[in-house]
């Protein structure tokens, strides 16, 4: 469980988290929301404490990890995966090698044991053994993504982050994202946050949903509340996609 | 003032880089790459321009010195002291400024804009002193040798012009190379590779780590950092020459 509270965060005059508090469940898959611009990668770069904040505290299950020092911090990040925009794989070394890596510098297993749960991870994600020796440069968008993935989950984090895991990606392989963070949260029951800007991930993975509008809280949910929510920049948000405008008139018809 | 402002961010990421290395074995295995990616992967351009300037100097001098009254080993002697005092360090570190240096800068800051510093810092790595540091280690090991290979190959390159425009006989070349011979200069001129060295990795690595945007971005920071750190060495020569000579 993560919990934030009253966090601020301003670059020179611009304050752009205007106090945000809330809880991220274990096993869950919680999703940030809302437009570009809105504070979402803030919001989750303050929380894994690659931006300080200005005020306000983080807790990871009860470790205040705003008062850590740096030695503590990151003792503390060896339980944490982020999977950025990008896919942030290092350029210079291989798929397997990426994988590898928070192995090589955090654990004395032998290189049989690395090769072993590196071929687990990447298996877990579907990539095939004939991409392990590729570059990062050498495959899709896509596959960067789920070794990304497979590098995060390499060390089996508490916590799992991610940035726009969909971003650039067709909808078909976006579900297929969705659903592998999806399990793999359930599975080794991490405390999973998502920001994401995608309804179809919002309707597929939203456990619990926190929109934030201009760096304010606007409205905190499930995916089974979010067509019903009364609050009006959410529904701009949401129904700017015709598509679920129609889903919710559908189930109000039906009575649902 | 701007000059503060980047001088205090440069040492306190200098504090960063200088701490102790996560796991010493990835650290030397890092090292050892670097010192063959930017130092035994410069020796060749380090050659080429030696040899040649080596020779133009020796053409220069024997030009300008065409005057019975003024003895021939002055030729190679004048050779030799420019390269030992000047060329091999000084020039050298500004030629190589541009070649290590923008090398250094577009690839930190090419992981700075891709997140992949990011990336480190979130796995608990200290990404100044991963990815630094052994660049810095690597650059000032391999500037004196540089230093050296440089001065032995523009003295090959006096050989061989000199006499063979005939300038000078290779006899009279090789008086002058050895004639008056101060091994100090030497030694002054090895402290001030070290600091070039120390420049010329150190500088791009700071314009590279704090580069915030994206490719043109990365572009116009390798541009700044190979000036700045030529401008360092030039101002770093002045104060060295007037400290140890
Ligand atoms: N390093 C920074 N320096 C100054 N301003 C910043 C910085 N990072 C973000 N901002 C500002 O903070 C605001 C929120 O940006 P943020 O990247 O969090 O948006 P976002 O919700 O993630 O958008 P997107 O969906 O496009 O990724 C923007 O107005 C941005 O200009
Ligand atoms: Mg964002």
């Amino acid at each position: 469980m993560i919990r934030v509270e009253n966090i601020i965060k301003s670059f020179d005059s611009k304050m752009v988290l205007k106090g945000i508090t809330t809880e991220f469940q274990k096993g869950q898959t919680n999703l940030i929301i809302g437009r570009s611009g809105s504070g979402k990668t803030v919001l989750l770069k303050s929380i894994v404490g690659l931006h300080e904040v200005d005020q306000g505290e983080i807790y990871y299950d009860d470790r205040n990890f705003t008062r850590m020092k740096m030695k503590e911090r990151k003792r503390l990040r060896q339980e944490m995966g982020m999977v950025f925009q990008g896919g942030a794989l290092f350029d210079s070394l291989t798929v397997a090698e990426n994988v590898r890596f928070p192995m090589d510098m955090f654990t004395n297993q032998t290189a049989k044991e690395k090769e072993e749960r590196v071929a687990y991870c990447l298996d877990r994600v579907n990539i095939k053994p004939e991409a392990f020796r590729l570059s990062p440069a050498e495959i899709s968008g896509g596959m960067q993504k789920r070794v990304a993935i497979a590098r995060a989950i390499v060390l089996n984090p508490k916590y799992l982050f991610c940035d726009e895991p969909n971003s650039g990606l067709d909808p078909e392989t976006s579900l297929v994202i969705d659903s592998l963070i999806h399990d793999l949260t359930v599975d080794l029951n991490m405390t999973t946050i998502i920001n994401t800007h995608d309804m179809n991930s919002v309707m597929e993975i939203g456990d619990k949903i926190l929109f934030i509008s201009e760096g304010e809280m606007g409205w905190i949910g499930s995916k089974s509340e979010i067509l019903h929510a009364k609050n009006k920049k959410l529904e701009e948000f949401v129904f700017a996609n015709r598509q679920y405008k129609e889903m919710r008139d559908a189930r109000i018809e039906n009575g649902s | 003032m701007h000059f503060f402002y980047h001088a205090g961010r440069y040492f306190s990421l200098l504090t960063k880089v200088f701490s102790k290395p996560e796991r010493h074995k990835v650290y030397v295995k890092r090292l050892f790459s670097e010192i063959d990616a930017l130092g035994v992967n410069t020796v060749g351009l380090v050659v080429i321009i030696s040899i040649f300037m080596g020779g133009i100097i020796t053409l220069q001098v024997a030009y300008n010195m065409q005057n019975p009254f003024l003895p021939s080993y002055l030729i190679g002697l004048g050779n030799r002291d420019t390269l030992i005092l000047e060329f091999s360090s000084t020039i050298l570190g500004l030629i190589l400024a541009g070649k290590i240096g923008s090398n250094i800068t577009s690839e930190i800051g090419s992981m700075r804009v891709t997140e992949q510093i990011d990336s480190l810092e979130i796995m608990g790595v200290n990404p100044a002193s991963y990815l630094i540091l052994p660049k810095i280690v690597a650059v000032v090991f391999i500037f004196p040798f540089l230093y050296v290979i440089s001065v032995f190959f523009g003295l090959i390159g006096g050989l061989l012009v000199g006499p063979g425009v005939g300038a000078i006989t290779a006899a009279e070349y090789l008086n002058g190379v050895q004639y008056l011979f101060n091994p100090h200069y030497v030694g002054f001129s090895m402290v001030k590779s070290l600091v070039f060295g120390f420049l010329v990795s150190s500088i791009p690595a700071y314009f590279g780590y704090f580069v915030e945007g994206g490719a043109f971005e990365v572009g116009a920071a390798s541009t700044r950092a190979v000036v700045t750190t030529n401008i360092l060495i030039l101002i770093w020569d002045l104060i060295l020459t007037q400290l140890l000579m």
